[in-house]
């Protein structure tokens, strides 16, 4: 059993401070496995710096970062631009930077379901492919800390809630500590432990029904933003996988959905991501 | 065989071929195709630098080597400077430098084209023990640090949050190319290791799907090349260096012909079954 009450990372007072310019000041932060941990903010208010102090690539100029060296970590950055020279496979790619077993790549790739595209060469991937890609190279590394800096960018509607779910249970399953960076409020909100609102300085953070409910956080995001939670708290029966085939709450697989499934527009048989509608149940 | 001259050369081009076509990938992969000729020009100081300092060609090769690729490092991280530029920057001033240095030392007459093509028919049986001695050390240090090296040179990022060290990683890398120089250079010359280490990894590219595949694949293509130069060069007395060149261009313009696409496609169809 892994230690669950001891943080796997911790930022206590930290900044980092650039061409005489504080990017980001004052984040007090740790991560415990098992956690999620979602930063969010607006663009530019330090989300990514603060990821690469916890990483330990950037050394706060105030305050401490603190990372057992044991900590076995994944990232997926928010851009990586690969060179299309290179002759690199998905499979290839997976075992990036450790050794995995062809079933465990596999298996994660199932689980972000890009299974069908292993012998595909990177450079051939679509945008929301790719990033399936990242997540699930940074999943099969089976980390302590996994840090995500906006893993669903470019990922079809179906799809993101899908991702996201799949980081929420592997999060409970195998009690990895994840740093979550997103701008898709309403759906990180119902699946986070702790908000880390960011502006340059952290400007709240709390539970995300405390954060919330936040002056300050309502003024950075409007009030739509106290939508948020009601929208996440809903039910969904089944999933779109992106090979065309459905998944049903029950873990079974079906090339259509069921009549009796949380009602569609349109026809239903090989969809897009754009004609599902979740059933909300208690929305 | 070895008393004979041609067999000394072939064994001794094939063992820098065998090296040069790892390495060459990495040089391919990263943009560097300029390091090879950045550092032929800093193997000209280095040879300055011997004959001023009266101490081992070799030696002075591979210190004035490593010292250059260890500033390209420096400065890829520093200034913001595309590689290419920087290459530039640090091969002229290694040229420079070295003519002024040879300028000071009226009595030395250096001999050009040795420097450049070397003289792989002249090669002996000492010089085929340090190409094989030094080529496997540099094989194996490449194969323990290959995991952070390719790691890095996919996304440097992704290696450093995940604890692979590359900054490391492309020290050893450099220090390996400057020994792969400081080696080939007096035997075989800093033009034909250039070539050996680009060439082949070009004709590779096509035919490969993993990083691991190139690097055999470039090796082979540059085994075929020195031995389709050599004998080239003892059928039509063509002079052997700048032959084994031609040799490795035939072979790429070979794989961009439509015959290899076909075998290429075959080649990736057989691993994937029912694709
Ligand atoms: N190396 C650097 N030197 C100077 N300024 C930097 C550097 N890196 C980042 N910045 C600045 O720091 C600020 C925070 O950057 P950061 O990437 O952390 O933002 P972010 O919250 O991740 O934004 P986004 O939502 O757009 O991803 C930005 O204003 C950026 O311009
Ligand atoms: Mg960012």
């Amino acid at each position: 059993m892994r230690d669950t009450s001891k943080p796997l990372v911790s930022l206590t007072n930290a900044g980092v401070r650039r061409a005489g310019r504080w990017l980001v000041r004052g984040v007090d932060l740790s991560v415990k496995p098992g956690q999620i941990v979602t930063l969010i903010g607006p663009n530019g208010s330090g989300k990514s710096t603060t990821a690469r102090m916890a990483l330990g690539m950037i050394t706060p100029d105030e305050g401490h970062a603190e990372r057992s060296a044991k900590t076995r970590v994944s990232y997926v950055p928010q851009k990586i631009s690969i060179d299309w020279t290179l002759p690199l496979t998905v499979e290839r790619f997976m075992r990036l930077t450790s050794n995995l077993a062809p079933a465990e790549a596999t298996a994660a790739l199932e689980s972000t379901g890009i299974a069908h595209l292993r012998k595909a060469e990177v450079r051939t991937l679509s945008g929301g492919e790719f990033q399936r890609a990242l997540l699930a190279r940074a999943i099969a590394r089976k980390p302590d800390f996994l840090v995500l800096d906006e893993p669903v960018q470019g990922v079809d509607f179906a799809g993101q809630i899908a991702l996201y779910e799949l980081i929420h249970t592997i999060t409970q399953e195998q009690g990895y500590g994840v740093l979550l960076i997103s701008h898709d409020l309403h759906v990180v909100m119902a699946a986070t432990d702790q908000v880390i609102c960011l502006n340059g300085h952290v400007c709240c953070q709390g539970t995300p029904s405390a954060v919330a409910g936040n002056s300050e956080y309502k003024r950075l995001f409007g009030d739509r933003a106290t939508d948020a939670l009601a929208i996440y708290h809903h039910h969904h029966d089944h999933t779109h996988l992106p090979d065309g085939r459905v998944r049903h709450e029950d873990g079974s697989i079906t090339d259509h959905c069921f009549p009796s499934d949380g009602h569609h527009h349109g026809d239903g048989a090989g969809d897009e991501a754009g004609t599902v509608t979740e059933r909300t149940d208690d929305a | 065989m070895l008393d004979d001259f041609f067999s000394r050369a072939i064994i001794a081009g094939i063992g820098v071929a065998l090296v040069a076509g790892p390495m060459g990938c990495f040089i391919v992969w990263r943009r560097l195709a300029y390091f090879g000729d950045t550092l032929a020009h800093a193997a000209l100081l280095g040879v300055a630098l011997a004959f001023l300092f009266e101490v081992n060609t070799t030696l002075a090769v591979f210190a004035v080597s490593a010292v250059v690729s260890i500033a390209l490092l420096l400065l890829q991280k520093r200034a913001s400077l595309s590689s290419d530029a920087l290459l530039g920057l640090l091969s002229h001033s290694a040229l420079a430098l070295g003519l002024v240095v040879l300028a000071f030392m009226t009595w030395v007459r250096m001999d050009l084209m040795g420097l450049l093509f070397g003289d792989i028919l002249a090669v002996s049986k000492i010089d085929i023990a340090l190409i094989y001695a030094g080529g496997l050390a540099v094989l194996t240090v490449l194969c323990f640090i290959w995991k952070p090296l390719f790691a890095a040179t996919v996304s440097r990022e992704l290696a450093e949050a995940e604890g692979l060290h590359p900054d490391r990683a492309n020290v050893i890398f450099m220090l390996l190319m400057a020994t792969v120089i400081a080696i080939a250079m007096k035997i075989v010359g800093v033009l034909l290791i250039t070539a050996l280490l680009i060439i082949p990894a070009a004709a590779a590219r096509k035919f490969a799907s993993g990083p691991e595949q190139m690097a055999v694949i470039a090796s082979l293509f540059g085994v075929a090349a020195v031995a389709g130069g050599l004998f080239g060069s003892l059928e039509w007395d063509t002079p052997s260096g700048p032959s084994i060149v031609v040799a490795a261009v035939f072979l790429f313009v070979v794989s961009l012909s439509p015959l290899s696409t076909w075998i290429a496609r075959r080649l990736s169809k057989q691993e994937v079954p029912g694709a």
